[in-house]
């Protein structure tokens, strides 16, 4: 019986929804980190870090922990719900639930469906897109003799080592977006696979004449959604490990509500920014 | 006051049941609502009709028979009492109340408002207990120094009735808040440690076995208990059977 106990229990199944859930909490924290580069970066800066989070091996190996968290705590979620759904085949003609509990956590399975809807999406519009087409690669326009310009692509080595990407110019000074390069000696070309125009698909994508409102919309939507989850669940990580104390509850309480809040918030700005002010 | 009383009524654990609509009128507001319910029987069994069944015992609030479903709360709307302790003047004259029995699976009706609560029994048999020897020459409980705090909590998971009301107040119908008082109350002190291994392993496992949901935190148990057992118990349950699992 102990065996199975940590997999198949009651108790057992809540371990994990809480641990995968913190785990993708952690998650939550890194994805926005990244994101706020859209406002606070430039459009190299986000490319370069777009490219270190699709090859760099220890972010894969995060990456895959987060897919198998992901669909852990959703599949988990699910068995849970559809057992407490049976435990009470017959309902109540009057229930006032509003009188002893919160909504979010009363409505975590409909918000958890909504997140991973929108998971789904996000993924087909970015992540698939990152990973498996051929993207428009992002260019740099480099002034290679003084009043004439020319474009190039960065590459993947670009900032690690050897090969820079540019066509042999004179020893002169090169602007690349911003950043001062001095070459004493002449360069060699390569052209090389170049950094995905993540940021381009970005902007474009919520931009996008037609569908830029809906996709907003769509996006600040489920922030809002991601709040209401975070608002029950970051707490109830806690409670389901095992952690309420009367010492540190109260502190992880108030963290728990202003994550809830803030990171959502501040997802949903991105969206909103790009559409309406860039 | 008058009422109008929406009741489940149902044969039996075979029949299909529905609500019915009573008025009753002269309801003194001093009245608890099983006093209520017992004028509302008089005048029932005097016209000749079946009267309503419900669970009730001591009337003081610690037997935890007395059960019920009102106005969609477990015990009514009031906060820390037993339907038994609640009095009428928690309701306004002209006011409409729905009273339906315990819903769950593992409580399932037998008669009108009264369910099948022997779940919470098969809970307690398979470790809701310590083994002592009684032959006469045991040891003084009194004897053994444990710290106020700890008696204190336990203490507190003990005023648990086992009512059930965490039960129907809970959106999964999970038993976990009545488990947890009941594997706390022994967990804390030292002549419950012994066991505490097995006690909340097989606690936990009746407790699935028995149909009832799972826990999602949302605090209603807690709310609703009318002995106010905290959902600290629970954490505890939580460390207890963790703390088993990986032994």
């Amino acid at each position: 019986m102990a065996k199975s106990a940590l997999l198949k229990s009651s108790i057992g199944k809540k371990y994990w929804m809480a641990l995968t859930g913190l785990f993708l909490c952690l998650f939550l924290v890194g994805h926005l980190a990244g994101n706020l580069q859209l406002l606070f970066g430039t459009q190299l800066q986000f490319n370069e870090y777009a490219l270190f989070m699709t090859t760099n091996p220890a972010v894969k190996i995060l990456s895959y922990v987060t897919y198998i968290s992901i669909l852990f705590h959703a599949i988990d979620g699910i068995l849970l719900t559809i057992q407490n759904k049976k435990a009470r085949p017959i309902g109540y003609a009057k229930n006032n639930a509003g009188a002893n509990s919160a909504w979010a956590s009363r409505n975590m399975a409909v918000l958890g469906t909504l997140i991973l809807i929108f998971i789904a999406t996000h993924m087909v519009n970015f992540w698939a897109k990152m990973h498996f087409t051929t993207m428009p690669l992002q260019k740099i326009t480099v002034e290679a003799q003084p009043g004439a310009t020319q474009d190039f692509y960065l590459t993947s080595g670009w900032g690690q080592d050897k090969f820079i990407p540019v066509q042999s110019v004179d020893g002169e000074n090169i602007v690349l977006d911003g950043r001062d390069f001095y070459y004493t000696k002449p360069l060699k070309v390569k052209f090389a696979e170049g950094y995905k125009d993540l940021h381009t698909i970005t902007i474009e994508f919520f931009k996008d004449p037609k569908w830029g409102l809906a996709f907003t919309i769509f996006y600040v939507f489920s922030m809002a959604v991601l709040a209401f989850h975070l608002l029950h669940g970051f707490n109830s990580a806690f409670q389901s490990l095992g952690a309420n104390n009367p010492k540190y509850t109260p502190a992880i309480k108030v963290f728990g509500k202003g994550f809830a809040i803030i990171v959502p918030l501040l997802f949903a700005i991105i969206p909103l920014y790009i559409h309406f002010f860039k | 006051m008058n009422l109008t009383l929406k009741i489940w009524r149902q044969k039996n654990a075979q029949d299909k049941g529905q609500l019915v609509d009573y008025k009753i009128s002269d309801v003194s507001p001093d009245m608890s609502f099983l006093e209520m319910l017992d004028v509302l029987n008089d005048g029932l069994v005097e016209k000749g009709d079946e009267p309503v069944a419900f669970d009730h015992d001591c009337r003081e609030g610690i037997c935890g028979m007395c059960s019920l479903y009102i106005n969609g709360e477990a015990h009514g709307p009031d906060r820390g009492v037993t339907t038994c302790q609640l009095h009428m003047r928690m309701f306004k004259d002209g006011d409409t109340i729905f009273i339906e029995p315990f819903r769950a699976k593992a409580f399932p009706v037998i008669k009108d408002l009264v369910v099948d609560r022997s779940a919470f029994d098969r809970i307690q048999h398979a470790g809701g207990f310590i083994s002592v020897n009684t032959s006469g020459n045991t040891q003084d409980a009194n004897a053994i120094p444990i710290p106020k705090h700890d008696a204190d909590r336990a203490f507190d998971a003990a005023t648990c009735i086992g009512c059930g009301a965490c039960v129907a107040t809970c959106k999964n119908s999970s038993a976990m808040l009545f488990v947890s008082a009941k594997v706390s109350q022994f967990a804390l002190l030292p002549q419950g440690k012994v066991e505490a291994a097995e006690r909340v392993l097989n606690m936990v496992e009746q407790m699935d076995h028995e149909g009832f949901g799972n826990c999602t935190n949302t605090g209603a148990c807690e709310i609703e208990c009318p002995k106010g057992i905290s959902l600290e118990n629970i954490a505890r349950m939580n460390r207890e059977y963790f703390k088993a699992s990986i032994k």
